[in-house]
């Protein structure tokens, strides 16, 4: 039973690939860093549900087998089919925001790179709905990179989800995503939070591919 | 195997004939290169050989499935070609409907139309009938900023990627007198001397080009652009056993073709600094993407079907 639903995971994980790759031609741009398995928090930009899926797409198998995204328990937990995608195709590390919940996100973040996982992160926290390319980034990044320093941590931007499928629209449109990876960072030594986050959230901006319009 | 399929099954052996000859050459000249040493002119020939090398098994496997094959090809590189456009274009939410129309309903029906052969309806369903409906699909929206770019630009997209790739399949349905069920060969005959010359084109560009076209723009010079249609004009002669044109005729229609195709490669050179990119899309390894590597025959096949109309049926 274990074995078959490992083997509908893998289905269903090449399915949602191949639908990517199809559909938005989505590919990755190694600007920073080699396609090499090497453990890293790939932090992303936020602005549609298919973020994740897609820098998962693009990723090469022995990365994507080494690859936790960090997602929200409420989220991935809701029906049973989430409760299969999450944890089982996507390996997710599921946490649970609620302050008054024992199992501190952090200690399971953590956790999960001692146990050599790459992580998927979304330092803004939620989806930005705005006009600005960013929002304020939250302070976990911060705190993974002070709890293991040699982790490099990479800013990645994945590029026109939101025109692909802007909220409120149904219909998505097959444009062309690119997922860029940049210079990896590190907190530097007697850095303030604030200071880094600023720091890596210039680093994710740089990362944003130029067109004119 | 009727005619037809002979005659296509022999040009395909003869590009990959020639495909071995230019894979041959590269081996040969990186076997001749010291170990170790990378050079980046040769490798990016080895690639754009090895992309060659698929889009001959794709373009001569459609031939050889016939009509079916070629609609299927063309309809599916429409689609590639107009994700990389707009993808690149300027829009607001204000036009995710007409551009969802644009993707899922103008495209397809333009296929179904060319499929049937309505050649009145295919020849102005996107220069009327989307020109016009579209742009009221985005103002009911209601977003006023940059109107007439975002409209302006989907239509270019349309034109570029759907009207004008529609138009190397409706070459099939041109009823040339004599010639029955072989306008197929037709097909074949545009994509060969249009490539063809753009491939020489960057040959003799390099080795003798001087004067540019358009410095700045292009790296395309005069002296290459004159010999590589000299060249097209000399594989059309030599091709004119597939088309109804006779010897004169098909280097008057290979020289044309290839002429209008080496401008409009231009013309989507100019968009592509404008936007400020090198390639459309990173889909063909080594060309860029289908935009880059059918720009010619984008231009050409409007140009070349109208002429042969007029001409010959």
């Amino acid at each position: 039973m274990k074995f078959l639903r490992q083997f509908a995971a893998r289905i269903f994980g090449q399915s949602i690939r191949i639908f990517a790759r199809a559909i938005t031609a989505v590919r990755a741009d190694w600007k920073g860093i080699e396609p090499v398995p090497r453990q890293r928090v790939y932090f992303a930009n936020h602005t549609s549900n298919a973020d994740m899926p897609m820098i998962w797409s693009v990723l090469p198998p022995a990365m994507r087998r080494t690859v936790r995204p960090v997602a929200a328990a409420d989220y991935w937990l809701k029906n049973k089919v989430r409760a299969f995608v999450g944890p089982e195709v996507f390996n997710c590390v599921l946490v649970d925001r609620r302050p008054e919940v024992k199992d501190k996100p952090m200690d399971k973040i953590i956790a999960a790179l001692d146990e050599g996982s790459s992580l998927i992160i979304f330092p803004e926290g939620n989806r930005n709905m705005t006009d600005d390319p960013l929002l304020p980034f939250k302070a976990g990044l911060y705190n993974m990179g002070v709890a293991r320093p040699e982790v490099d941590l990479v800013p990645t931007w994945v590029a026109n989800l939101t025109e692909i499928m802007p909220k409120g629209e149904i219909i998505p449109l097959p444009l062309i995503c690119t997922v860029t990876f940049g210079e990896p960072i590190h907190v530097r030594e007697g850095e303030s939070k604030d200071d880094f986050l600023r720091r890596a959230s210039d680093a994710l901006l740089a990362q944003r591919p130029e067109v004119r319009t | 195997m009727t005619d037809t399929m002979t005659d296509i099954l022999l040009l395909t052996i003869g590009s990959f004939g020639i495909l071995i000859a230019l894979t041959f050459l590269g081996e040969v000249l990186r076997a001749r290169e010291e170990p170790g040493f990378v050079n980046p002119v040769l490798d990016t020939y080895m690639t754009r050989v090895q992309s060659w090398w698929g889009m001959v098994a794709f373009v001569g496997f459609a031939l050889l499935m016939g009509r079916i094959g070629v609609m299927v090809l063309f309809a599916f590189a429409s689609f590639a070609a107009l994700r990389e456009f707009l993808t690149l274009t300027t829009k607001a939410q204000a036009d995710h409907l007409s551009l969802a129309l644009a993707f899922f309903a103008v495209l397809p029906l333009q296929y179904v139309f060319v499929g049937l052969g309505w050649d009145g309806l295919y020849a102005i369903f996107i220069p009327v009938y989307a020109f016009l409906l579209l742009p009221i699909v985005s103002a009911l929206r209601g977003n006023p900023d940059r109107f007439l770019m975002r409209v302006a630009e989907t239509q270019w997209a349309l034109m570029i990627a759907v009207f004008c790739v529609s138009h190397v399949p409706a070459l099939m349905n041109l009823d040339i007198a004599g010639y029955g069920d072989r306008s197929l060969l037709l097909v074949a005959f545009l994509v060969m001397v249009v490539q063809f010359g753009d491939l020489l084109e960057y040959f003799f560009g390099r080795r003798i080009g001087r004067t540019k076209i358009a410095p700045g723009l292009s790296p395309k010079t005069w002296e290459g652009v004159l010999c590589a249609v000299g060249c097209a004009m000399l594989v059309g002669a030599l091709l004119n056993w597939i088309t109804p044109f006779g010897v004169i005729g098909a280097m008057a229609m290979a020289g044309t073709a290839s002429l209008v195709g080496m401008f409009g490669s231009l013309v989507v050179a100019s968009i592509k600094r404008d936007r400020g990119v090198k390639d459309w899309s990173h889909l063909i390894p080594g060309q860029g993407g289908f935009v880059d590597q059918l720009d010619s025959v984008i231009f050409a096949a409007p140009i070349f079907y109208h002429l042969t109309k007029y001409f010959y049926t």
